[in-house]
């Protein structure tokens, strides 16, 4: 074993006393969400139960918690579905010249820079001068892409970088159309960073706030079904929610990367 | 800067990183849509002029959804807050029509400017807080960490916490913060304190300490993203003309990792800027910022003024990213 020096040891120090602030907080809660049913908001434990995880379904206690995730997990696969399709669209286009590439370009990226409320205020605004109903999954969709698609377009800016154009040179002197070479040689390559984008797309849309707080219309996504419980709920199971959503999100990630170690497989052959 | 050691790890292609937001593109090899004008194919014989003609058309047709995403949710919602932010509105309704009184109102108000005030502290705060954190994390994960498997489980841990609802994570804050929070509970044992410290919670400490919380993650990858791309020869370089730790940091990693604090600084800014949940939940409704000025203000259908605050918030962010840009030259980057 090598010596390692003072910075190193002063370094990892931070860098533990980092992960601690980043997840001491959120073990608080998961904790405190096995309260017994007892037990308040605060330590210390009153007993040790499932109770609270169990009162999270019960729908006169907590709002409507089931009907609020539904929702915004059929949204959050809307929003996957169109920004890799969007953005693998426009990655391909960006990969020829074309007039209007440039103002594309920083249209998509100032879209990341644009405060959100401004994009919920302004979709709001602009329903409501059309005389339209917002809808979740309508001016709720807008609003999230606006926030999911320039992260995929950049990412798939970057993947189509590094992609290397004889497969389809390739595929094309073999005889293939455009469409049977973006199917049988483009898309098997880019599968395992579509995932990336995919399961990226999928968690902000899952957990978006702002841009859609003002734009949701009569039914509520999940974390506004969670904002709302934050101002009348007042027991554990408010932080019962917490740790399931979270556990969610953690299914999530895990079924993601297992995909991608799947497709990465399989391209290695 | 011992640290330095992992000097000849070979630049793979195709880094594990690409399933997060690190992944800012890397350097344009194939394509520069930004600086080069269009080519049209012009020297081409005729002969194939149907396949041609599709041949041009199709980054356009393939460019088009992209376009309209934004055109129709970001384009024309902000012109429309433009537009409105100068009509006329009474309790209920707002009416077309031009009038100056929004800007005036808002422009008048000692209220407002306190509140715009409020905000920049919140922005600055956050923002220096979490490139304090930032930079030291990526430092020690791009440089001392010399096994690429440690490194990316290191990243993956930083990155899992973004993964969850945001709400959450601020609310997680109140066990520990509260009057009889952990923090406290543990302080008057240990008998440093008589009476719970009021000031943890619900307060501008609690909210500057949430964003922190929320946003550390949008400075750490882009700076991390930047350090791992500086060419190791460059520090062994410099190593081997007599530079110390300290100077290699200020003379070759920061001046290289510029662009990634720069998009980060950003990325903080701009997230800060239109903040209003944080403010609403940490701050227990005693403190303001323009975000939540927005939010209040749409919620008692005041739109216009409402929409006149959106202009004056997105006029005084695009100066602040233009001051970022100035100082920094990120086009690298992109």
């Amino acid at each position: 074993m090598k010596r390692q020096s003072l910075s190193f040891y002063l370094l990892a120090a931070f860098f533990a006393l980092f992960v601690l602030f980043l997840y001491g907080p959120m073990f608080t809660i998961f904790i405190l969400s096995l309260q017994g049913p007892e037990g308040g908001l605060t330590f210390p434990m009153k007993g040790f139960s499932f109770y609270w995880l169990g009162q999270v379904f019960q729908e006169q206690r907590v709002g409507n918690f089931t009907d609020a995730f539904g929702r915004s997990l059929l949204l959050s696969f809307i929003v996957l579905t169109v920004s890799i399709a969007v953005s693998v669209m426009a990655g391909l286009a960006f990969r020829r010249r074309f007039a209007g590439s440039t103002t594309l370009f920083y249209l998509t990226i100032s879209s990341l820079v644009v405060p959100s409320v401004l994009v919920s205020l302004g979709i709001g605004i602009a329903f409501q001068v059309l005389g339209l109903q917002t809808d979740w999954f309508s001016s709720g969709l807008g609003a999230q892409l606006t926030w999911t698609v320039p992260f995929a377009f950049l990412i798939m800016i970057g993947v189509f970088n590094r992609f290397n154009p004889s497969y389809e040179e390739a595929a094309r002197d073999l005889g293939a159309g455009n469409l049977s070479t973006f199917r049988e040689v483009v898309l098997p390559l880019i599968a395992p960073s579509l995932i990336g984008v995919g399961l990226l797309a999928f968690t902000l849309s899952y957990d978006e706030f702002t841009r859609t707080s003002l734009v949701s219309g009569q039914y509520n996504t999940l974390p506004l079904e969670i904002f709302g419980m934050t101002t009348n709920v007042t027991s554990p199971a408010l932080y019962a929610l917490g740790t399931l959503t979270t556990a969610f999100s953690f299914a999530v990630i895990a079924s993601a990367l297992t995909a991608y170690q799947f497709f990465s497989r399989k391209q290695r052959g | 800067m011992i640290c330095l050691r992992s000097i000849d790890r070979p630049k793979t292609d195709r880094h594990p990183y690409n399933l997060t937001l690190s992944t800012l593109p890397k350097t344009n090899t194939h394509i520069s849509p930004i600086h080069s004008p269009p080519i049209y194919p012009s020297t081409h014989p005729p002969i194939h002029s149907m396949s041609r003609l599709t041949k041009t058309l199709t980054p356009y047709l393939l460019a088009a959804p992209q376009t309209l995403v934004f055109l129709l949710f970001l384009v024309f919602p902000i012109v429309l807050i433009f537009i409105v932010s100068f009509w006329q509105f009474n309790g209920y309704s707002m009416t077309p029509a031009f009038t100056t009184d929004n800007y005036m109102a808002i422009f008048t108000s000692k209220v407002s400017f306190l509140t715009y005030l409020n905000t920049f502290k919140y922005v600055l705060l956050v923002w220096f807080f979490c490139l304090a954190i930032a930079f030291p994390v990526a430092y020690f994960l791009a440089f001392c960490i010399e096994s690429q498997a440690v490194q990316i489980a290191l990243f993956l841990i930083c990155t899992i916490p973004f993964w969850t609802s945001n709400i959450i994570r601020m609310i997680s804050w109140i066990p520990l913060l509260g009057k009889e929070g952990l923090v406290n509970q543990f302080l008057i044992n240990l008998g440093v304190i008589n009476a719970p410290l009021e000031f943890l919670l619900y307060s501008d400490f609690a909210i500057v300490l949430a964003m922190v919380h929320l946003f550390t993650f949008f400075m750490i990858a882009p700076i991390f993203n930047s350090m791992m791309r500086i060419d190791r020869n460059l520090i062994a370089a410099a190593r081997d003309m007599g530079a110390s730790g300290f100077e290699v940091l200020k003379e070759v990693i920061l001046p290289l990792t510029a662009p990634g604090i720069a998009i980060g600084s950003i990325f903080v800014v701009t997230l800060v800027m239109g903040e209003f949940v944080t403010v609403q939940l940490m701050g227990g409704g005693q403190s303001a910022s323009v975000g939540k000025l927005i939010q209040t203000q749409i919620g008692s259908l005041q739109y216009p003024l409402a929409a006149a605050n959106a202009v004056i918030l997105l006029i005084v962010t695009l100066i602040l990213v233009a001051a970022i840009l100035r100082v920094v030259d990120i086009r690298k980057e992109l």
